[in-house]
């Protein structure tokens, strides 16, 4: 098992440096220019004009003038002296500004998981266990229109009708829970509810189906065949096995609400990572896009490491392996 | 001898899109304490579907439509499919050994966990005691090293060693009767003979019932008392095994000793014959005999007249044709 991990754990490392080169690369690409974005917002408020000086003195400065192999081994370099390097347009270290806005996009992120997961299990145990009732019509039907609603078009009906018709939510923003809880509940209830619908109903199908298979399977029939009551049956022998392709999913299911905190904190002004990454693409800020898709990447890979090994530890089948 | 389970016109059907099945059609049989018995026919011949409904474990679209089945004197069909009278005698009085061993034990939890839940269940033991118990069980069943090899897995046990797990599962509860769902097909030759022979053993010790299905003649041959031919849903001819063998009535079964070879038949003295044709396909039967089409000794009257019912033809055996097909051979 040991093994197995520091294998995975390298295989990690290798996809991420792919993923930091492709990125590399294609922001680079990218038809447009940090500094001119950067060097426009300093003349207007220094009434100075853009001079072709300024702009190779700038490029020396930031490295830019360099070859894109370099500058990537370079940027390396400082990755593993744990420097993230400088945004060019807020002239600041990213370590700084990911240490400010991370912990909020974890925080509603792991909100839109924990209660996207139990919400969607729970869903398709009880559709599974109610097959063919209204409610798993009604919940499946739900699912199925959750599934394709995207996330930003749900978010901003939900802000126009209750913030801008019903005036019972604040449209946007951002609030300390520690600060304000009950404002910081306010505010999240719609971005929190415009990604969840997704989690739940991935979740919700996805449960349903396992379920479904499971209670047809010939180990079930034997369960039945000892008299166990069928309490029992779903709670013992059913879905500790229909959780096993569940789990799976869930590593992909983080990759969904961590994609859609970029849609849904530029729909609701929170400022997170996912504001910060959208704001960085826009302003060709190089080092903040490498620096987000990093830590979104590593977390992405990460996470499907734990899967995995919830996975044995749900399967004897595999633990060995 | 008493009858332990006596089971009356059963008829269960099945509402697919396709239309109704009746997989099994109004069939009778009893068993005596202690006896071994054989429920013999091709695939689809509603064997299985039998037993099951006599446990009740009969999934939708599938439905008990009639009949009576009256064990220990009671009729299990004033019993809730699910309800707690009928769950007290699954598993406990009534047993069941499935076909396919692979797939019929929780892939997820351990040996011990599977059998200490019967015993927890059924004889109100304590996890540490049912577990004794449950190695002792597998012990019985002649799996080596039991007291290790219970914490495994299923995976971690071949196919012949989980159907001995499945036995052991079977006899926990010192049952009334056990069903055997070709309880042999799915594991080697050499496996199904010490298979059956452990089961005989144990049935034998505890006295109990023992209903062997099966679509293979020899095992019925060498281990049952009695022997219930069905097919197409329902029984054909049934009697002691020996006088079946020696003198097979119904054409069906006539049918299927000609086509098996027999131990101790010399070379070249017989031609096995196959039964030509197939089975009838379930839907839309016609009232006729369903063995018609593949019936060699037909005659006018069977084209007319109704499926026959089953009438005596001799002593204990019973037999549902209305051709007399001794001297026809």
């Amino acid at each position: 098992m040991t093994a197995y991990i520091i294998r995975r754990l390298i295989i990690g490392v290798i996809i991420l440096l792919l993923v930091t080169m492709v990125v590399f690369l294609f922001v680079r690409l990218m038809p447009g220019d940090p500094l001119l974005v950067y060097m426009a917002s300093f003349d207007i408020n220094r009434q100075t004009s853009i001079s072709q000086e300024n702009y190779e003195n700038l490029l020396h400065i930031w490295g830019l003038d360099r070859p894109i192999p370099v500058q990537y081994v370079d940027w390396l370099g400082g990755l593993l002296q744990g420097d993230l390097g400088k945004s060019i347009k807020l002239q600041e270290d990213i370590g700084i500004l990911i240490a400010e806005r991370m912990p909020r996009t974890a925080y509603i992120g792991f909100i839109t998981f924990v209660l996207g997961t139990i919400g969607g299990i729970t869903a398709g145990i009880v559709c599974a266990l109610r097959r063919g009732t209204w409610m798993d019509n009604l919940i499946t039907t739900t699912a199925n229109i959750g599934m394709t609603i995207p996330v930003f078009w749900f978010g901003i009906l939900l802000m126009y009708l209750f913030a801008y018709k019903l005036g019972w939510l604040p449209t946007s923003g951002w609030t300390n829970p520690f600060d304000d809880f009950w404002m910081s509940c306010k505010q999240l209830l719609m971005p929190v509810g415009s990604v969840i619908i997704g989690s739940i109903a991935g979740m919700a199908r996805l449960t349903r189906s396992c379920m479904l298979e499971v209670m047809r399977a010939d180990y079930v029939r034997t369960a039945w065949a000892k008299g166990l009551s069928e309490r029992v049956i779903v709670v013992r022998h059913q879905i500790k096995n229909a959780m096993i392709p569940v789990v799976t999913a869930l590593g992909g299911a983080l990759g969904m609400i961590l994609g859609g905190s970029v849609f849904i904190e530029t729909v609701f002004a929170i400022p997170g990572m996912g504001l910060l990454m959208t704001n960085a693409v826009f302003d060709q800020d190089y080092q903040i896009v490498q620096a987000g898709v990093l830590l979104f990447g590593g977390i992405i890979i990460f996470s499907n490491l734990v899967v995995d090994i919830l996975w044995g530890w749900l399967d004897p089948r595999i633990r060995l392996a | 001898m008493s009858v332990v389970l006596d089971v009356e016109n059963l008829k269960t059907y099945f509402h697919t899109e396709y239309g109704l099945v009746k997989a099994v059609d109004g069939i009778s049989f009893n068993i005596n304490q202690g006896e071994i018995i054989g429920l013999v026919g091709e695939s689809g011949c509603g064997k299985s579907v039998s037993i099951l409904s006599v446990m009740q474990l009969i999934l939708t679209p599938g439905e008990i439509i009639e009949g009576k089945i009256t064990f220990e004197g009671k009729d299990l069909r004033q019993f809730e499919a699910n309800g707690p009278e009928m769950r007290a005698i699954r598993g406990s009085k009534m047993t069941m050994i499935f076909q396919e061993p692979m797939t019929s034990l929780n892939p997820v939890l351990t040996i011990r966990r599977q059998m200490t839940e019967i015993l927890e269940l059924h004889l109100d033991m304590d996890r540490a005691s049912a577990g004794e118990r449950a190695v002792e069980l597998l012990r019985m069943v002649g799996v080596p090293d039991a007291a290790s090899r219970i914490d495994d897995y299923p995976h971690q046990f071949s196919g012949g060693m989980r159907q001995r797990v499945m036995i052991a599962m079977a006899i926990s509860c010192n049952p009334m009767i056990i069903f055997a769902d070709e309880p042999t097909t799915a594991v080697d030759v050499t496996t199904q003979a010490q298979l059956l022979e452990l089961m005989k053993d144990l049935v034998t010790r505890l006295n109990t019932a023992l209903i062997i299905v099966t679509h293979n003649l020899g095992v019925v041959a060498r281990y049952a008392q009695r022997i219930y031919v069905m097919y197409a849903g329902r029984i054909v001819e049934s009697g002691p095994s020996e006088e079946i063998f020696d003198d097979p009535q119904h054409p069906y079964t006539i049918g299927l000793l000609n086509s098996v070879p027999r131990l101790g038949e010399k070379h070249g003295t017989r031609k096995l014959v196959p039964i030509y044709g197939v089975p009838p396909n379930l839907i839309n039967m016609p009232p006729t005999c369903a063995f018609l089409p593949r019936c060699t000794y037909k005659t006018a009257q069977c084209e007319k007249e109704p499926w026959p019912a089953l009438r005596s033809a001799g002593d204990n055996r019973y037999l549902s044709c209305y051709v007399d097909v001794r001297g026809k051979q």
